[in-house]
């Protein structure tokens, strides 16, 4: 009895979060995989059973299969590049540079600012005008002399042309990996690179054998939630040039077979198939996460 | 002896002090690199409209000018106003909501709270994608469609993980005595959590707020799918000015720097928050 009393007001306190988070992420799940594997096409809902259809029809798909050779290309570019770039920014700040809180504000501001105003930021900046509507960073080129890295950046034909999305998101990125870093450098005790030094070690040695193993969970951590990012970026992307194809990812394909192209069905099954792709990196890291604090 | 020992310490010293001025130098250089698009940002919109092209982007304007900025706000207003009436509502419920369960999932570890905790945190991984069709179904159901507050709606549940893990991380600190003493003067649970959690939990709000607003009023994907021109949040009515290539270049930069003044000001404000909260959203207390 006193236990359910006990119980009680505190399930009464959860229990409409549970159920908003029950309905509006498993339920909603749930009911887009029955999109997926249903014929819905055009503004009536159906969900007559059509078994792994949409899936075939995505394979077969050149619009999709090249979306997920864009999203590969950009989570390469993207993790790999914001990931050093934050650790080297990082590695700048970590032993008291005076004036560290300023460096720091710089570096985090774009995490405040919304990924929309971020890409017209960019749009311009990677714009490939040329002649006398030559501008952003291809302009800034030619006028110092450095005319040859002008570049066609998001509009070139390459496929590499998605990696100058992530430019713009690694610019929105980097600080946040960077404060990762630090909390990660500053985690290990002063203490302990202390005893290392006394016992010879020099600076640079302390850092690597002491500090650097304990940051693989940094580099996972930041590794997971970039790599998770990078597959469901859409406002990026689509404010920096939603018509192009040499950009899109599966992330917008679903959005615009579902909401311009009515294809219904095919949107659930890409979304599912993002879903899965996400789970895969962050299901262990969340089981990783919970377990490690219960263990502390 | 003592020679010996001292030589390496000097040459030490000395050594550092030139990677300490190598340091700041290649970290002001990489500011400057850094700040090249708020650079933009600023001597665009700032330029007199009749100065403005693409091609003298780099250069700093002759005079200065607000006129920019007036030639967009008109346009922006609405949007901005309909983020503001969005972002607030949304950031004070589900910082209570989540104020609630970070308290329950920390001081009460009802069974099955181990596998709870990780089931409501996968909830803000998940790509918005996944719930769109379904979300856009349910809400036309109930007529919350097309107007703000099935924005507001979503922006309260989508948002209920990351608080309810702000403050568990945050109850999680709190020892047990002081709640269990709240308990032995006969307060119960709804009162303890009201008269003695929530009141020491204040940074943990201020962290969870932050958050929330920040979040609500740069998101897009939500607004372009549930509003209709009328309530657009201030991410899609930018979108819609400052998008496309035929968009003054200038007005699309006033528009930019306008929409992002209230997040950017709580993140000069209240940094330090904000920070907690980032760090936070990475599992990491």
């Amino acid at each position: 009895m006193h236990r359910i009393r006990k119980w009680g007001p505190a399930a009464l306190l959860v229990a409409p979060s549970l159920l908003a988070i029950g309905v509006f992420v498993y339920g909603f799940l749930g009911w887009n995989l029955r999109v997926s594997l249903s014929d819905w096409r055009g503004l009536r809902a159906n969900y007559d059973y059509a078994g792994l259809d949409n899936y075939r029809r995505l394979a077969e798909d050149s619009r999709f299969t090249d979306g997920v050779q864009n999203v590969v290309v950009f989570t390469l570019v993207f993790v790999a590049g914001t990931l050093v770039a934050g650790f080297l920014l990082a590695l700048l700040l970590e032993r008291g540079i005076r004036g560290e809180a300023f460096f720091r504000t710089v570096f985090l501001f774009p995490m405040a600012i919304s990924f929309i105003a971020t890409a017209i930021i960019w749009r311009w900046l990677l714009s490939n005008a040329t002649g006398a509507q030559e501008t952003g960073l291809n302009k800034l080129f030619d006028s110092v002399g450095l005319g040859f890295l002008a570049n066609d950046w998001f509009k070139s034909d390459s496929n590499w042309a998605v990696a100058s999305v992530a430019i713009a998101a690694g610019w929105a990125l980097v600080g946040y990996i960077m404060a990762l870093f630090l909390a990660g450098m500053r985690g290990v005790s002063d203490d302990l690179r202390e005893a290392a030094r006394v016992d010879g070690a020099s600076e640079a040695k302390a850092f690597w054998f002491v500090v650097r193993p304990m940051l693989l969970p940094v580099v996972m951590s930041a590794i997971v939630i970039l790599a998770h990012i990078s597959l469901k970026t859409f406002d990026l992307i689509y404010a920096m040039d939603a018509k192009s194809r040499k950009i899109e990812t599966p992330a917008l394909y679903m959005w615009f077979t579902t909401f311009e192209g009515l294809n219904f069905s095919i949107g659930a099954a890409i979304a599912t198939l993002l879903v899965v792709g996400i789970a895969l990196v962050i299901v262990p890291y969340i089981w990783y996460s919970v377990r490690s604090e219960r263990r502390s | 002896m003592k020679t010996a020992a001292e030589a390496p310490t000097r040459i030490r010293s000395r050594w550092s002090a030139y990677v300490t001025t190598t340091r700041y130098i290649v970290l002001f250089a990489l500011v400057c690199l850094f700040l090249i698009p708020v650079y933009v940002l600023l001597v665009t919109a700032m330029k007199d409209p009749a100065q403005v092209s693409p091609s003298r982007m780099w250069q700093l304007p002759d005079s200065f000018s607000l006129d920019t900025f007036g030639a967009v706000w008109p346009v922006l207003e609405p949007g901005f106003r309909n983020s503001v009436l969005m972002a607030v509502p949304a950031s004070i419920i589900s910082s209570l909501l989540g104020a609630a369960n970070g308290f329950v999932l920390a001081k009460w570890r009802f069974p099955g709270a181990d596998i709870v905790f990780p089931l409501i945190l996968f909830g803000m991984f998940i790509p918005y994608q996944a719930i769109l069709i379904p979300m856009r179904e349910l809400l036309t159901d109930w007529n919350l469609v097309g107007g703000l507050s099935g924005l507001i709606l979503v922006h309260i549940i989508y948002g209920l993980p990351i608080t309810t893990l702000i403050f568990r991380s945050y109850f999680v600190t709190i020892s047990d005595e002081l709640i269990d003493s709240a308990q032995v003067d006969g307060a119960g649970m709804i009162r303890t959590l009201a008269f003695v959690a929530l009141p020491i939990a204040l940074p943990a709000f201020a962290v969870s707020m932050i958050w929330q607003f920040t979040s609500a009023w740069n998101d897009f994907l939500f607004g372009l799918v549930l509003t209709s021109t009328n309530s657009w949040p201030v991410t899609v009515a930018l979108n819609n000015i400052a998008g496309g290539q035929v968009v003054p270049f200038h007005e699309a930069m006033a528009s930019a720097l306008l929409a992002s003044i209230p997040t950017l000001l709580v993140y000069v404000l209240m940094g330090r928050f904000f920070m907690r909260g980032l760090m936070a959203g990475a599992l990491k207390g």
